[in-house]
């Protein structure tokens, strides 16, 4: 509900919209809408005012009332005597899904061809800095001399920022997702419960792509804990009762940097050359090209740019910040 | 699924417990001139260590009582658990 938030991502989903074009890679992206879901009167306020807050960005979006939103997901749960009825939903019509591993080799692919060196299976070890000026970077493949290092590293943040001499205000922590078998075509949005943490969607191939909390406390582990899971199913199968009958193909955990209030970090840091790219939470795929852009204007330009000037690193210092749902610090601690 | 010993309660599963993050995050102290940067590093700035890691988990379903564990962020494996007004270590 931020306008930087608000700006932001929409920049990005002008970028979506052409990354097919511009990688000349197919990245199935697939502007299917999202609806989130209300179970209160109280949420339904909330949504009315976040879609209005949305639309006086120029955003597109819709309040739903229950028979509209029935009308869209029949499969959800509408009877009467359920724990979280649904009362209506807030739908962003263009918003929607993408290919993750299209979008990877995409822009690798054209990286590449661009002139980009991509270095795998190649640890960073530590760098070089002097008189506040970085100057190179170590790594387990030899050293290489820089100018200028963008350091955007998702779920390893504080590891480098370690070998920086840096604490940054992020903690790293583990999220699951989830596919079923596939199944045939029966969902065409990407839904989200409104009474927890849980979103679905189904793929090309059929499966539902599912996914919710965090496990919970800081982790490092790439792989889930049970306990989240069965947490987020429960939610799901509460909202679609249908989702209980399907088997479960695959499950898988990332790591990821959980900020401290929600939005990301792109700024330059009180080292000379170094740029930081940080902080994302749940929301990293979604900003990818908005966040490549302005990162990369950020280095070239050494300066900020207006679209994430409010995405700094001391605004935690000096009390600016994003805290977009409105929850506080910390917000996987329940 | 962890496994917690909570130490009034003995060994528990991870669903009773409420996670509470970094144990070793210090209050400023109180009636003292508190500079900007010790409230960021106290509110906001944590290490978020790979490794050894000493953390604070309450016993919800259980005890209510707040204990510190040390538990190993990239394998779970759980090293120590106390009191949370144990000394760190």
């Amino acid at each position: 509900m931020h306008d930087d938030n608000a700006l932001f991502s929409e920049f990005g989903i002008d970028l979506w919209r052409r990354m097919s074009q511009d990688l000349n890679y197919n990245v199935m992206f697939s502007p299917r809408g999202i609806i989130n879901l209300a179970h209160s009167d109280a949420q339904m306020n909330t949504f009315a005012r976040r879609g209005n807050s949305m639309r006086l960005n120029g955003i597109d979006a819709e309040l739903l009332n229950r028979e509209q939103v029935r009308e869209i997901i029949p499969m959800a749960d509408f009877s009467e005597n359920v724990r979280f009825p649904i009362f209506g939903g807030l739908m962003q019509p263009s918003a929607g899904t993408a290919r993750h591993d299209a979008v990877a080799w995409g822009y690798a692919r054209q990286a590449d061809s661009m002139g980009v060196d991509i270095i795998q299976n190649c640890e960073v070890t530590g760098f070089d800095i002097a008189n506040g000026k970085i100057n190179g970077v170590r790594t387990s493949r030899g050293d290489i001399k820089v100018k200028k290092i963008g350091l955007c590293v998702a779920g390893s943040t504080n590891i480098l920022a370690e070998k920086l001499n840096m604490t940054l205000p992020v903690e790293t922590h583990l999220l699951q997702a989830c596919v079923s078998e596939p199944v045939k075509p029966v969902l065409d949005r990407v839904v989200t419960f409104g009474a927890g943490h849980f979103y679905i969607s189904q793929s090309d191939k059929g499966e539902m792509v599912m996914g919710g909390d965090l496990d919970g406390y800081n982790s490092y582990a790439q792989r889930g804990n049970l306990p989240t899971l069965q947490h987020v199913l429960t939610e799901g199968i509460a909202m679609m009762p249908f989702l209980s009958k399907l088997k479960m193909l695959r499950t898988w955990g990332g790591i990821m940097d959980m900020s401290m209030d929600g939005s990301p970090i792109i700024d330059k840091t009180h080292i000379e050359g170094l740029y930081l790219n940080c902080g994302w939470c749940y929301g990293g795929f979604k900003a990818t090209p908005a966040s490549g852009w302005t990162f990369a204007h950020t280095i070239a330009q050494d300066r900020v740019h207006e679209l994430n000037a409010g995405y700094s690193l001391n605004r935690f210092n000096t009390g600016h910040l994003l805290d977009e749902k409105g929850l506080g610090t910390k917000t996987w601690i329940s | 699924m962890l496994h917690i010993k909570c130490p009034h309660c003995g060994m528990r599963s991870q669903n009773e417990f409420s996670y509470g993050g970094d144990a070793s995050v210090k209050r400023p102290e109180l009636n003292k001139e508190i500079s900007d940067q010790d409230w960021d590093n106290f509110v906001y700035n944590r290490k978020s260590l790979r490794g050894k890691h000493l953390e604070l988990w309450q016993h919800i379903s259980g005890c209510r009582q707040w204990i510190k564990v040390e538990r190993d962020t990239a394998t779970h494996e759980i090293f120590k658990t106390m009191t949370a007004n144990e000394d760190n270590l």
